[in-house]
């Protein structure tokens, strides 16, 4: 939609400059969520993508994903052998509620950004131990994915601070995963996307259906009741109430997917 | 740098904050569409260098140095893009409201994505078509028909506007925009309810651009309802352009009207006002009870409320019989209390009209509305003005469902033009159709119903309480069609209803798909399913067995005589066509955890609604030989422009494509009292088929004139009129030799929408349901329809599949919640799940055979009434499967879950083992009684 308060777009900032940060500022991604509700309180954007910094960086340590990087991009990248974990790219774009079209748009730094209990590229990074690059005035800081996203639509970053990257080390991108989403239509709205690895033992990691990623590690392959005793350790408030399913069963559901990763890894 | 959209460059640069779809929009590619602005629908896809995204999130700059197309520029030429001929050969629309950003995402498919519709068509949201036409346009699967001369009615003749729509052509609402336009915004209420102290407009009228602000002390004193019938004493009269008290958040509060959008929106953030916040109460129980907040403190006897101190709108008690005996004498009793949710119809294009006044000085409103000469009518009555200084008409009109039998855009709009002299547009946003216009009525449904052990009905017993929101309109006319066909399609000599009407804080709930029906008919037809299963019998026997018959009377709340026959009857034929359809069924659990169960349940319906529903028809024959006729009724995808063509070229004997169809203008004719009720075809096409049947005759007789011979040796043909052995006269030499005869080559016809007949739906589901999560599968949906001669079977199988896809919504995903503060909290897509092609099942369509005796050519309605049986066919199948009753709707994952876990079924359950029957976890409220 027409944002009408906005009266400056600054599109080709030759660096992005978070010290002539001013209020009423936003850095624009896709933007594919910033146009999609009202913004009254804004006054400029200032864009990213048009930056062109390079989407997907491959080195020997791992993945380094701009923050710029779409979900289209993400979704069409061809992993070095040996990557099996990168089989969880594509399913996480799937799990968008938003179309293949949204995703020809929509950034992975936006997405983070965002915050969403449902934002399925927390889910991925923040299962993959992706860590972000933040710049700020003060300069650059590393922050680890599931430490970015404080609350529903709430995340880490000052005033002024911008998403550079996140980057997923290859150790973990090695390591096989498993994926479940659900939610309350059969291509709808995540209201649980849990996420395991393969370790020594299992990482686990849940989000949708709480209101920040969860990480839940086991040190060697844990039981059905390992498992269960973990999720039942989850705080009630940490489960995230809206009309994308009710607390009480987004709490079901994390039992019942953890369980399934589980079975599948072990 | 520049833009380029569809190969040419365009000199304009977008606004700062200016998203790709207005600025299209204003480079006059209107065939980009606004289904919600915020990246959920996909009418608004574009592409930009070949690839497809969503025109309304994408910020405009981005489309610099690159090639934009729009549906506009996909053909070539005058040779249709394959995917645009796929969609006019399948007829993949019915409103077309989507159609552009349907195309324009199919056509850009992968082999992969094509196999995989449901999850590559999630953006693409259609709310006419159940998507089933849309599969089979981008699979190829052609449907139209082009049957020979005098022949079209019974065959898949395409709509008129078919080419139109594929190419973005067709016209909408705002697609027009005339010079020198102003925008109307509308500051809404923030408080549920309040009384407004004062406005300051000051900052406001200093705002660049803006023109005027109005507030209620500009709005005229007349009060009215939006809601919009024939006769307008039908709904109480509550309701003001602007008033000085807000009895929900989200009702008008002040326009500001300006040269921009933009401009308007900062006015409308600049208006100071301040609120004497008054109590509210959102519970309709709460409502009626004494001392509750009086939200109309109104006289009953002018405002027709029945008692504003209950904030009671209506209430009807009728008693038939005696129901106490007619428990005494049953076997055994069910009782329970149902839920119906608030749903919204999310029509595509939201509401919307320009308002003018005409070189004359007439005051003239282009508007989405389903109802021309109504909104006339009201205008006319709030502004005092004369009919012929007022011209209400629509183009096309992309989606009502009910919504748009409602005067929610025009009155404000006309206000403001009446005083500016200048043309004033009034677009709703999505967020402003969810909170600033109507909704189905939730109700709470209390039954209590007795049989005998031979399945008998001995007695019948409703309580009903309708929550109308703060505002009347059709609380009235839906509170008694919903008691009406519901209870009277059982025959059961004892009947009870108590029903209420009620005020509530919270947004006004009014016209919906099925008019009051959807919901009683969900309690009446789970209660009766329950009686079946307490009996131990089958409960399509169960239904057979107290069905009405033709004779019967059909009786709900009184033994009054009305106008309603039996012109046909195929209830019967429909519940043993759906009865046969899921015995053949073979789908089985898809897997172990779940169970399968069936469920079925019937709806009646009158083809007509009472008291009155006017049509008029206007044909004639043009100089060039073809055919212009005017009809009042508007086409919002209902496809009666079709029908119309059809009735008229078969009677004509000519091709649907030699008629020109002018349509919905109070201008082109006397009256017509609107497209609903699913009046299209039964009166207005009736009034089209006698005047077909009239110029046939006159333009014979003209011919026998002309030629001396006798009438009877004259036969109207395509070409002209073959007279006596051989001699042609062409029809534009009949039309210049009868017109210089002072012979006439016009008709006209009127009808009255009485009597009236009865058309039936019945809904049959085999689902699987699984415990462990709440999910419910629908393994097969077949719907029977009695809709007598059917004249175009493609598109009474489309009215079906997209009732039962709305339905499906309605009984599985769809649910305005409101808040405690009286707040709609989900206002959009996001949050509101309009059914997406992934969650529609494919429904198979079975037809009763019959013939209406006072349908034209034998036809009945069928457009509101397949949504009727769908929501208690699902519940009952959903109790089949797993033993428990649902009385809320919506049956989402989270519910369904919860329920089950609370009845103890589990997913342990044996896989094909015995499904529990009978009282196995019933919930709390339900009481059985078995005597
Ligand atoms: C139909 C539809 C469905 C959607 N479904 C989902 C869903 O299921 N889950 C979900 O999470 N989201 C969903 N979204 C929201 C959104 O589209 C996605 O989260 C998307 O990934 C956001 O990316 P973007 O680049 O478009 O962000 P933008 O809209 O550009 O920005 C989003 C927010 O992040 C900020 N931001 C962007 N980039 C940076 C950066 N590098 N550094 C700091 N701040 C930044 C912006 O200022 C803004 O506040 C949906 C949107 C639509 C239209
Ligand atoms: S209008 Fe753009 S997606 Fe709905
Ligand atoms: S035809 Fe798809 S929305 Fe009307």
């Amino acid at each position: 939609m027409d944002l009408h308060t906005i009266s400056e777009m600054i599109a080709a900032p030759d660096a992005p400059d978070p010290a002539t940060w001013r209020s009423g500022d936003a850095w624009l991604g896709g933007g594919t969520w910033l146009f999609s509700e009202p913004q009254p309180h804004l006054r400029r954007l200032i864009d990213l993508p048009s930056l062109r910094w390079p989407a997907l960086t491959v080195t020997d340590d791992g993945l380094e994903i701009a923050a710029t990087c779409t979900l289209a991009e993400l979704h069409a990248f061809t992993a070095p052998d040996g990557w099996a974990a990168a089989r969880l790219f594509p399913q996480a774009c799937r799990a968008l509620l938003g179309s293949f079209k949204i995703w020809n748009a929509a950034t992975v730094g936006g997405n983070l950004c965002l915050a969403l209990p449902a934002g399925p590229m927390i889910s991925l990074t923040a299962a993959l131990d992706g860590v972000c690059t933040i710049l700020g005035p003060d300069g650059p800081r590393a922050l680890a994915v599931p430490d970015l996203v404080t609350g529903p639509q709430r995340n880490a970053l000052e005033p002024g601070e911008l998403l550079r990257s996140v980057f997923l080390p290859a150790a973990a991108l090695r390591e096989t995963a498993a994926f479940r989403q659900v939610s309350l239509s059969p291509a709808g709205r995540s209201a649980a996307l849990l996420i395991g690895r393969r370790t020594a033992g299992l990482e686990l990691t849940v989000t949708a259906s709480v209101t920040r990623p969860l990480r839940l590690s086991f040190e060697a392959p844990p039981s059905a009741a390992a498992v269960r005793e973990a999720v039942a350790a989850i705080p009630a408030d940490a489960y995230h109430d809206d009309v994308h399913g009710s607390p009480a069963w987004r709490r079901h559901m994390t039992f019942e997917l953890a369980e399934e990763i589980r079975a599948e890894l072990a | 740098m520049t833009y380029s959209i569809n190969g040419a460059e365009v000199g304009a640069t977008p606004r700062p904050g200016q998203c790709l779809r207005t600025f299209l929009r204003e480079q006059g590619t209107f065939g980009v569409r606004k289904g919600c602005d915020a990246g959920d629908c996909g009418a608004c896809t574009v592409w930009l260098d070949g690839t497809p995204v969503h025109s309304c999130v994408t910020p405009a700059f981005r489309a610099q140095g690159r090639d934009v197309t729009t549906v506009e520029g996909l053909a070539d030429g005058d040779t249709l893009h394959p995917v645009q001929r796929d969609f006019v050969e399948a007829q993949g629309f019915q409103c077309g409201f989507c159609t552009s950003g349907m195309i324009m995402t199919a056509a850009k498919l992968t082999p992969e994505q094509r196999a995989d519709l449901p999850h590559a068509l999630k953006g693409n949201l259609c709310r006419c078509t159940g998507y089933r036409a849309i599969e089979d346009s981008i699979n190829g699967v052609p449907h139209v028909e082009t049957p020979e001369a005098g022949h079209s009615a019974g065959h898949n003749t395409s709509a008129p506007a078919a080419r139109a729509i594929v190419t973005g052509k067709a016209l909408f609402t705002l697609d027009l925009p005339p010079d020198g336009l102003l925008h109307l915004k509308l500051l809404r209420s923030p408080h549920a309810h309040a009384r407004i102290v004062a406005i300051d407009t000051s900052a406001a009228l200093a705002v660049p651009g803006v023109h005027a602000v109005f507030t209620h002390e500009d709005a005229p004193p007349r009060l009215y309802s939006s809601g919009r019938h024939e006769h307008m004493t039908d709904d109480p009269d509550d309701t003001r352009v602007l008033d000085d008290v807000v009895r929900h958040v989200g009702q008008r509060v002040a326009a500001v009207v300006a040269e921009t959008v933009a401009a308007a929106e900062e006015g409308v953030r600049a208006l100071v006002v301040e609120y004497e916040v008054l109590p509210a109460v959102f519970d309709p129980e709460l409502a009626m009870r004494p001392g509750a907040p009086v939200i109309h403190a109104k006289p009953a006897a002018e405002t027709r409320i029945a008692f504003p101190e209950r904030n009671t709108v209506a209430e009807i008690h009728g008693n038939l019989g005696d129901v106490a005996a007619g428990f005494d004498s049953a076997d055994v009793i069910y009782e329970q209390i149902y839920h119906t949710q608030r749903v919204q119809h999310a029509a595509l294009e939201t509401h919307g009209c320009v308002a003018w006044v005409d070189e004359r000085g007439a005051l003239t409103v282009r508007t989405s509305t389903q109802v021309p000469f109504l909104t006339r009518q009201a205008l006319c009555a709030v502004f005092n003005l004369p009919p012929e200084h007022v011209r209400v008409l629509t183009v096309r009109v992309g989606g009502g469902f009910g919504g748009k039998q409602e005067m929610l855009v025009e009155d404000v709009a006309a206000l403001a033009a009446l005083r500016l002299g200048r043309p004033v547009q009034l677009e709703l946003t999505r967020e402003e159709q969810f909170t600033g216009t109507t909704s189905r009525h939730p109700m709470a449904i209390w039954v209590r119903a007795g049989a005998r052990e031979d399945g008998t009905l001995t007695a019948l017993q409703l309580r009903v309480v309708s929550d109308t929101g703060a505002y009347a309109n059709h609380a009235v006319g839906v509170l008694h069609h919903g008691c009406g066909e519901s209870v009277a399609v059982y025959r059961c000599p004892n009947k009870k209803v108590d029903a209420y009407a009620v005020y509530t804080n919270t947004v006004p709930a009014g016209a919906f798909r099925g008019y009051g029906l959807s919901q009683t008919v969900f309690a009446i037809e789970s209660t009766m399913d329950e009686l079946a299963r307490l009996l131990h019998i089958d409960p399509v026997a169960f239904r057979e067995r107290n069905i009405v018959r033709p004779g019967d009377p059909m009786v709900s709340v009184s033994n009054e005589l009305d106008d309603v026959e039996y012109g046909s009857y195929g209830l019967d034929q429909c519940l043993t066509l759906v009865r046969d359809a899921l015995a053949d069924s073979p789908e089985a659990a898809p897997g172990p955890g779940w169970l399968v169960g069936d469920g079925v349940a019937l709806a009646l319906i009158n083809t007509i609604p009472p008291r009155g529903h006017f049509a008029e028809s206007d044909l004639r024959l043009l100089p060039d030989g073809t055919y212009q006729l005017l009809v009042g009724t508007t086409e919002f995808g209902n496809g009666t422009s079709t029908v119309h063509t059809q009735l008229a070229a078969t009677a004509l004997g000519t091709t649907p494509e030699r008629i020109a169809i002018g349509q919905s203008d109070t201008a082109l004719v006397g009256h017509d009292t609107g497209a609903y009720g699913s009046t299209g075809v039964v009166v207005a096409g009736r009034a089209t088929l006698l005047a077909a049947q009239a110029l046939r005759r006159r333009l014979q007789d003209a011919a026998a004139v002309l030629t001396t011979l006798p009438p009877d040796e004259c036969e109207l043909t395509e070409e002209g009129v073959v007279c006596g052995s051989g001699t042609v006269l062409g029809l534009p030499e009949l039309h210049r030799r009868a017109t210089e005869a002072g012979l006439p080559v016009q008709a006209h016809a009127s009808t009255d929408g009485s009597p009236r007949s009865v058309a039936f739906n019945v809904h049959g589901f085999r689902v699987a349901v699984r415990p462990r999560t709440g999910e419910i599968r629908i393994l097969r949906s077949v719907q029977a329809a009695d809709a007598g001669v059917v004249l175009n079977p493609m598109q009474l199988v489309g009215q079906i599949e997209g009732g039962v896809a709305q339905a499906v919504g309605a009984a599985v995903y769809e649910e305005m919640r409101i808040g405690p503060d009286g707040r709609v909290v989900n206002p959009a897509f996001r949050g509101y799940h309009v059914p997406q092609f992934a969650d529609v099942p494919h429904t198979e369509v079975l037809v009763a055979k019959t013939a209406d005796s006072l349908g034209p050519m034998g036809a009945k309605s069928m457009s509101e009434s397949p949504f009727n049986p769908v929501a208690p066919a699902l519940a009952n199948a959903v109790r089949d499967a797993t033993g428990v009753r649902l009385t809320s709707l919506p049956l989402g994952r989270d519910r369904v879950w919860e329920a089950l876990a609370a009845a103890g079924v589990t997913a342990e359950d044996p896989p094909g083992g015995p499904v529990p029957h009978a009282p196995a976890g019933l919930p709390e409220e339900t009481a059985v009684e078995r005597r």
